[in-house]
């Protein structure tokens, strides 16, 4: 059997990787949506390791919510990204600089 | 008692949720010179959602759903303060939207949908439910930041706004799910009672706790995890601004009361520290970098990131008086706000925002009454005596010094006195430079300018009510703690 730290550590690697995925990314923002979705994905992982270790299906309860909002929140950021792509013609990263924050 | 089909708390959730459905029906059937029975259907949900909270008001908190959801006095007073000044919200935008083409029913719908949302983080009492709350209210507002779909400041702060917040809910969750791990349950006094029976040093828990403060500190805009708030101010359409800057703030404390005292109160003394740096730094920053604008919006903003911090002054005080002195400050900000930005939306005309700082100059020679009506909120927001602005910050000050942390107090006030400077730099425009050329005369409907009378004015009127304002916000913040007794 798999042991617990394992799905922990591909957890921690996996949102790393998303985290580095939108703080890094200055090209395109669908890699951001993208990222963002790998961040709860990641988090998922947790949450069925732990579901499972602690033999509590709470946490697998919770992880079907995370998958739904996933989807609304991915359906809301792709319409955002068509709407600012009617308006900018990019959707480069970088471009979105008219606001200095 | 602890019936799964009780629904009798959540009966004011349930009856926003359902009108929201309603509205969003019936108002495909409406033409556009019909709209107006959307607007009054929803001015009608909110005042009603206000009464069913006010009727269901008890000291004693009640729990249903299997203990996934609480109504105390918290919930009850948090509610009733969110329907009322979202029915504000809508008053003050409904001329704003109509000049601009946003006059749709979506924009009420969406607007009920993120109360909903704000409703159920109050009376959360288990980790999925407050998820679930935050996330109903994080995608309404991104959605009513990109309201606008022609401008282009507005669709890039709202996908600024999104990646931002998508971030912060993945960064608590990820907090959420190792808290699990430790606890074994997503019940909030449960982890609470397993919480306590660790040690406060435990390095995995901790670990869990920072990920869950650096999304609440991403939600409620508070330095080092602020940049989305100016952007988002600034880009998004004012209306959407006076509803992102004001109601959710009440509820972002409401699930900083859930989430760091509720759940993870026994590690006070671990996350105090890091609540500080976040209250110094945002105290600073904010009043420093406010300065620096041109543009009122984005001064605003600044403003609200350091008004955050003073909240978060009074919930690292880790006392019951501290909490409710936070509750009464986010209360107060919240109609301070509500009353800045909306000055920005009368003083706004079809194709013009008056969001600038310019755009004050001279208003006492344009029109004396809003000058003064402005004048009440700033000396409000800088804590001038005798507005109320001032005993909100008296009162988590007063907080801070009751638990020895006197150097805090010091550099607190030093920064108000700083801010004062940009609101009374708003003054001086308004008062003492002449009014720019071609400046179009102030017209606004008789209900804004009913409403923005009111607010400005209460910043003065309420005072007699203090006590019993403040009185209320300590039974309430008693009932949430006599919750984790039983």
């Amino acid at each position: 059997m798999i042991p617990l730290a394992h799905y922990l550590i591909l957890g921690a690697i996996m949102f790393c990787l998303s985290v580095i995925g939108i703080f890094l990314n200055r090209k395109n923002v669908v890699i951001l949506l993208m990222s963002i979705e790998l961040l709860l994905l990641a988090i998922n992982i947790n949450f069925l390791a732990f579901s499972h270790y602690l033999q509590d299906p709470a946490g697998q309860v919770f992880v079907f919510f995370i998958l739904t909002v996933a989807a609304a929140e991915s359906a809301i950021g792709l319409a955002i990204l068509i709407v600012l792509f009617r308006n900018r013609h990019t959707i480069n990263v970088e471009d979105l600089d008219t606001l200095k924050g | 008692m602890n019936g799964i089909l009780n629904v009798t708390p959540a009966i004011p959730e349930i009856f926003v949720f359902t009108m929201a459905c309603v509205i969003l029906v019936v108002d495909l059937y409406l033409s556009k010179e019909q709209r107006a029975i959307s607007y009054g259907l929803t001015l009608l949900t909110l005042g009603v959602g206000m009464m069913l909270s006010i009727m269901s008001f008890s000291a004693e908190p009640v729990f249903t759903f299997n203990n996934m959801f609480v109504d105390d006095a918290l919930s009850d007073v948090v509610k009733i303060a969110i329907c009322l000044i979202t029915l504000l919200v809508f008053i003050y935008s409904r001329e704003y939207i109509e000049a601009r083409g946003l006059y749709k029913g979506e924009y009420f719908v969406l607007g009920l949908f993120a109360v909903v949302g704000m409703m159920v983080m109050a009376s959360a009492n288990h980790f999925l439910v407050l998820y679930l709350g935050l996330e109903l209210l994080s995608l309404s507002l991104y959605s009513l930041v990109a309201f606008q779909r022609d401008s282009e400041l507005a669709t890039e702060a709202a996908m600024k706004y999104f990646v931002l917040g998508a971030l912060a809910s993945g960064m608590m969750l990820y907090g959420m799910s190792i808290l699990y791990g430790l606890t074994g349950s997503l019940d909030i006094p449960t982890v609470r009672k397993a919480v306590g029976g660790m040690s406060p040093d435990d390095v995995v828990l901790i670990f869990g706790l920072v990920f869950v403060l650096v999304g609440l500190a991403f939600k409620l805009g508070v330095v080092p995890f602020h940049m989305w708030v100016p952007d988002v101010y600034h880009g998004a359409p004012t209306s959407s601004t006076l509803f992102i800057s004001t109601a959710p703030k009440i509820a972002g404390f409401a699930i900083v009361i859930r989430l760091l005292i509720g759940g993870l109160e026994d590690l006070h003394g671990a996350w105090r520290d890091m609540v500080i740096i976040l209250a110094v730094l945002s105290i600073a920053t904010g009043n420093l970098v406010a300065i620096a604008q041109t543009n009122l919006k984005r001064m605003l903003a600044y403003s609200a990131i350091s008004h955050m911090g003073f909240m978060l002054l009074g919930i690292l005080a880790g006392t019951p008086t501290g909490y409710s002195a936070a509750l009464f400050y986010s209360l107060v900000y919240a109609f301070m706000s509500l009353g800045g930005f909306g000055m920005i939306i009368l003083l706004s005309r079809e194709g013009f925002e008056a969001d600038e700082l310019e755009d004050l100059k001279g208003l006492n020679q344009r029109n004396s009454w809003y000058a003064l009506l402005m004048l009440l909120l700033m000396v409000s927001m800088a804590g001038i005596p005798p507005a109320v602005g001032f005993f909100a910050k008296l009162a988590v000050i007063q907080a801070i010094i009751d638990v020895n942390l006197v150097w805090l107090a010091v550099i607190a006030v030093l920064f108000a006195v700083v801010g004062a400077f940009y609101y009374l730099r708003v003054i001086k425009l308004m008062y003492f430079d002449a009014p720019g050329e071609h400046v179009p005369a102030i017209q606004a409907a008789p209900d804004l300018k009913v409403v923005m009378g009111v607010n400005a004015w209460a910043m003065l009127l309420v005072l007699p009510w203090i006590g019993p304002i403040q009185q209320l916000c300590r039974t309430a913040v008693a009932s949430v703690m006599s919750g984790f007794v039983s």
